[in-house]
């Protein structure tokens, strides 16, 4: 008997079929390839402008708290030392002094941080003159120079001086912002969008709410600044550059977000669930309450954390409201001025000085690492808790 | 002896069993008592109607199975007893539905309330994907019909031994429902419908998803149930109407053709349609 | 009930099934009637060989009673059939019971023929033996047609005719007492005409029979046991 399975390979027909069907996978291959190499790129050139803010450079000097001292800071150093010890180590030095006069007269050894251009010739991004350099040599020979971690880029808030500049007020205003925004747009989005596709009958309006509340996902972002610029600000008089108008404003717009995520949450639990629900003698709202939101929760939260991650991103909408400004200090209301962390990489990016350049990359980097976080966890959740019907 | 093919109601068979002197209906002393009636029923999906004049009785402990073709509307008609075409925005109805004399569709009354008397069982299996004592003690702790955690260890227990699952679930009550098999989750939801101690039964193909013997345990607590509940069953099955149902209404395209005790039915129907659709000449 | 045909299941194999066992119910009537034929001609002509055929053919009708019984039970078990398809297997298979004893019944005729072979016939009743023999030959043929043609109003006739071949009967057994009480020594062939008269008669009750069952699949009514009158309004009335 003829044998028909086999063979087949020299059949010029299928053999074109294979060969067709292993080009386009290696299309396939190539954009993944294409796809991955950008990224990859894009993250080895930020990392790289970026880390080395992470580390820097401090000096040891000897702080002299003699009567010069307790005027100008800068007269503790010895006065070569001027030159190359940052000078917002030593700009509290008289404050110091009058809040502890025990300290006049001490001398005291201590590791301060470097001036930043010190610190970037260090790194390899500037040069000296041929004193600064001699100087940095001997220091570096007598070990009073070193490199260590840059704690303070987390501890301390932005300042003028780059090797001072950190991103802890930034931190804050991001955090301050994100709480408002969740306070404000979960439970409304929530509770709306379980009113959408529980409660509300299908006729026109309903259908109208549901066009309006699609489009404005789309709406670009900065409207929603400009909004928020006018109904907050200038109407209800909340604080211009407060994580307060900031969190409504980006509220505003994570809103349509978390609506229309809940919305497919609820649809995603099956009718059978509701009907069974119903056919035990339940209200309509004890089966949403205890049947569908139970299920439809993961789905929720995963939306909601999604949106949440795209608000955290966002810099045009905050800009309009003011929150751009220059934030030293770490905000210690809602109401108080304050900044995110997007907001001040815009600024850093801005400074024409060199040593901001990789305070940028950084800032990008925590940036990039906390949304990564976040939307990690929202994969997490939301295959922990996805249940197969 | 004529019979309109739209209109048979109790007295229509009784008439029948007059003229006939060894039908079974005939050996029956009384019709017996009338649990729940549609009357003049017609219903409509928006435009096109669905049901035409819908007579028909069902009968106090006993099963009345509702025979048809797909898309006869029997499902639409079961579904009119506990008002679960409420949830339906585009339906509209006119006719009476009275559960012992008390019209189902008075503004008085309570549709929650109602669908405690009136418990329904669906085709695919659906308890709540909660555990197995939830799924049962959920509806009663709403109603609060039972209260103390003894009161529903005793409805659950109880519950669960006349849906004949007891013996096989009473070590993992706290196990989901949904890890059960098809049969056992049918039998999971009937008891939970029992739970809340209805007085009549609706059942919308309880064995359709279900294997054969999956099947035959089901239709057996069927059996075991009609002591104590009215249950109405629509089913696609004719042997399984004929196995488990004492009375068996049969539709086509919204209309009653016939009803008629269910061994009548079965062996000499008295309407051509009926015939050609039991012996499988459509349908 | 409208005659039906059997073109309208929609399985075709479900009706060709039915429509198979319709063709061998008649086919194994056919048989039977053959059997009474040759068992007549043996009895009332002395026909030796027909005689013989007769006994050595009757397998071929219980060969068929058992075929058929199986066909019947295949068809219950796989098709459930209802209404006026259960009626018809139920009918079948009485039919072929009782068609079955009619072919044992002309075997015992022709059995008796061969035993009054040697006897002068001219003494006996033949005539009126002869004329029994055609009047049950003529309601087996008759009830079978009926079935053919499910004609409820044709087996009532027919069921009537029973009474003919009832009276027919009677009046050949008082006149073989008489030739008995004539003729004392001339039991035992008389007693064999006795047997063969008995089995006619009793062709004619089965005959009937299977005219009941014809009514009860036709219209649904089971007429066995009630008078000729209910059977007759029973089988013209219409299917309720």
């Amino acid at each position: 008997m003829e044998r028909r399975l086999t063979g087949s390979a020299s059949n010029p027909l299928i053999r074109t079929r294979y060969r067709r069907e292993a080009r386009f996978k290696s299309y396939t291959v190539i954009a993944l390839f294409v796809a991955f190499g950008i990224i990859a790129a894009f993250f080895t050139d930020i990392i790289s402008q970026g880390y080395t803010a992470f580390w820097r450079t401090e000096v040891k000097v000897t702080l002299d708290y003699n009567e010069r001292a307790e005027r100008i800071g800068r007269f503790a150093l010895a006065e070569e030392m001027r030159e190359v010890v940052s000078r917002g180590a030593v700009r509290s030095i008289p404050l110091e002094i009058r809040n502890n006069p025990e300290l006049a007269g001490i001398q005291r050894e201590t590791w301060a941080p470097a001036y930043s251009r010190i610190d970037q010739y260090r790194k390899g991004n500037e040069t000296l003159s041929p004193e600064l350099k001699a100087l940095v040599d001997e220091l570096e020979a007598d070990g009073r120079i070193r490199t260590t971690f840059n704690w303070a880029f987390f501890s301390s808030g932005d300042s003028k001086l780059p090797e001072l500049a950190g991103i802890f007020s930034a931190a804050v205003g991001s955090l301050m912002v994100l709480a408002v925004t969740l306070a404000f747009a979960f439970p409304i989005g929530v509770m709306a969008a379980i009113y959408l596709e529980e409660f509300a009958p299908d006729n026109r309006l309903t259908q109208a709410i549901e066009v309006n509340i699609n489009n404005l996902a789309a709406v670009p972002s900065i409207i929603f600044g400009l909004l928020g610029l006018a109904v907050f600000i200038n109407t209800f008089g909340v604080p211009r550059s407060s994580a307060l108008v900031g969190g409504l404003t980006l509220g505003l717009m994570t809103l349509p977000i978390i609506i229309i995520s809940t919305r497919a949450a609820l649809r995603a639990v099956p009718d059978p669930i509701r009907l069974g629900g119903f056919a035990m003698g339940c209200s309509r709202w004890q089966v949403v309450r205890d049947h569908v939101m139970p299920l439809s929760l993961p789905g929720i939260l995963t939306g909601t954390i999604i949106g949440l991650a795209q608000a955290m991103g966002e810099t045009a909408p905050l800009i309009i409201v003011g929150m751009i400004a220059y934030i030293p200090e770490a905000p210690s209301s809602i109401f108080e001025s304050a900044t995110v962390l997007p907001a001040q990489v815009f600024t850093w990016a801005s400074e024409p000085r060199k040593a901001f350049v990789e305070k940028t990359g950084a800032g990008i980097i925590v940036l990039l690492a906390i949304l990564l976080t976040l939307n990690a966890t929202a994969v997490l959740l939301r295959r922990k808790f996805e249940r197969r019907w | 002896m004529e019979t309109q093919a739209n209109d048979v109601t109790a007295t229509g068979s009784q008439t029948m069993a007059e003229n006939q002197d060894n039908t079974p209906a005939a050996n029956e002393q009384a019709t017996p008592e009338v649990k729940m009636s549609a009357r003049d029923l017609n219903l409509w999906y928006g435009e096109t109607q669905a049901l035409y004049d819908i007579n028909l009785d069902m009968y106090n402990q006993e099963v009345t199975a509702l025979i048809g073709p797909s898309g006869c509307g029997k499902s639409t008609f079961l579904r009119c007893l506990n008002r679960m075409n409420d949830l339906i925005p585009q339906v509209r109805m006119n006719g009476r539905v009275s559960l012992e004399g008390e019209d189902i569709y008075d503004s008085s009354v309570d549709v929650v309330q109602l669908r405690t008397f009136v418990g329904m069982v669906f085709q695919k299996p659906n308890p709540f994907p909660k555990s197995i004592y939830e799924n049962i003690a959920y509806a009663p702790r709403l109603h609060g019909t039972g209260t103390s955690r003894s009161e529903l260890d005793d409805l659950v227990e109880s519950s669960l031994k006349r849906a004949g699952l007891w013996d096989e679930v009473a070590d993992r009550l706290e196990t989901p429902g949904t890890e059960l098999s098809g049969g056992q989750q049918q039998r999971l939801c009937i008891a939970r419908a029992i739970a809340v101690n209805p007085e009549v039964i609706l059942m919308d193909e309880p064995a359709s998803a279900l294997d054969p013997l999956a099947t035959a345990t089901v239709e057996e607590l069927i059996h075991e149930l009609k002591d104590n509940y009215t249950i109405v069953i629509v089913t696609h099955n004719l042997q399984q109407a004929a196995r488990v149902a004492g009375y068996t209404a049969f539709f086509h395209m919204g209309k009653i053709v016939e009803f008629n005790d269910t061994d009548t039915l079965f062996t000499n129907p008295a309407e051509q349609r009926t015939e050609d659709y039991i012996t499988g000449r459509f349908g | 009930m409208d005659k039906k045909g059997f073109s309208q299941h929609i399985s075709r194999q479900y009706n060709e099934d039915l429509e198979q066992i319709i063709t061998r119910v008649m086919t194994m009537g056919g048989l039977v009637e053959q059997q009474l034929e040759s068992a007549m001609d043996a009895l009332v002509n002395g026909d030796q060989a027909k005689g013989e055929e007769v006994i050595t053919s009757d397998y071929r009708i219980n060969a068929m009673e058992v075929e058929l019984d199986d066909a019947c039970t295949n068809v219950l078990a796989r098709r459930q059939p209802a209404a006026s398809d259960l009626r018809l297997i139920v009918a079948v298979i009485k039919t072929i019971t009782d068609l079955e004893r009619i072919g044992d019944e002309a075997e015992r005729v022709g059995r008796m023929a061969l035993h009054l072979l040697d006897e002068d016939r001219r003494r006996s009743p033949m005539a009126e033996i002869a004329a029994l023999g055609n009047q049950v030959k003529g309601m087996v043929n008759g009830a079978l047609d009926a079935f053919a043609r499910m004609d409820a109003e044709q087996a009532v006739r027919v069921a009537q005719e029973d009474i003919k071949a009832d009276a027919q009967y009677d009046a050949i057994i008082r006149h073989l007492v008489k030739y008995l009480e004539d003729n004392p020594k001339s039991v035992p062939p008389v007693l064999d005409i006795v047997w063969a008269t008995r089995s006619l008669e009793r062709i004619g009750d089965r005959s009937r029979n299977i005219c009941e069952y014809v009514i009860y699949f036709v219209k649904g009514k089971d007429v066995r046991h009630t008078s000729f009158e209910q059977m007759a309004e029973e089988a013209t009335g219409d299917r309720r």
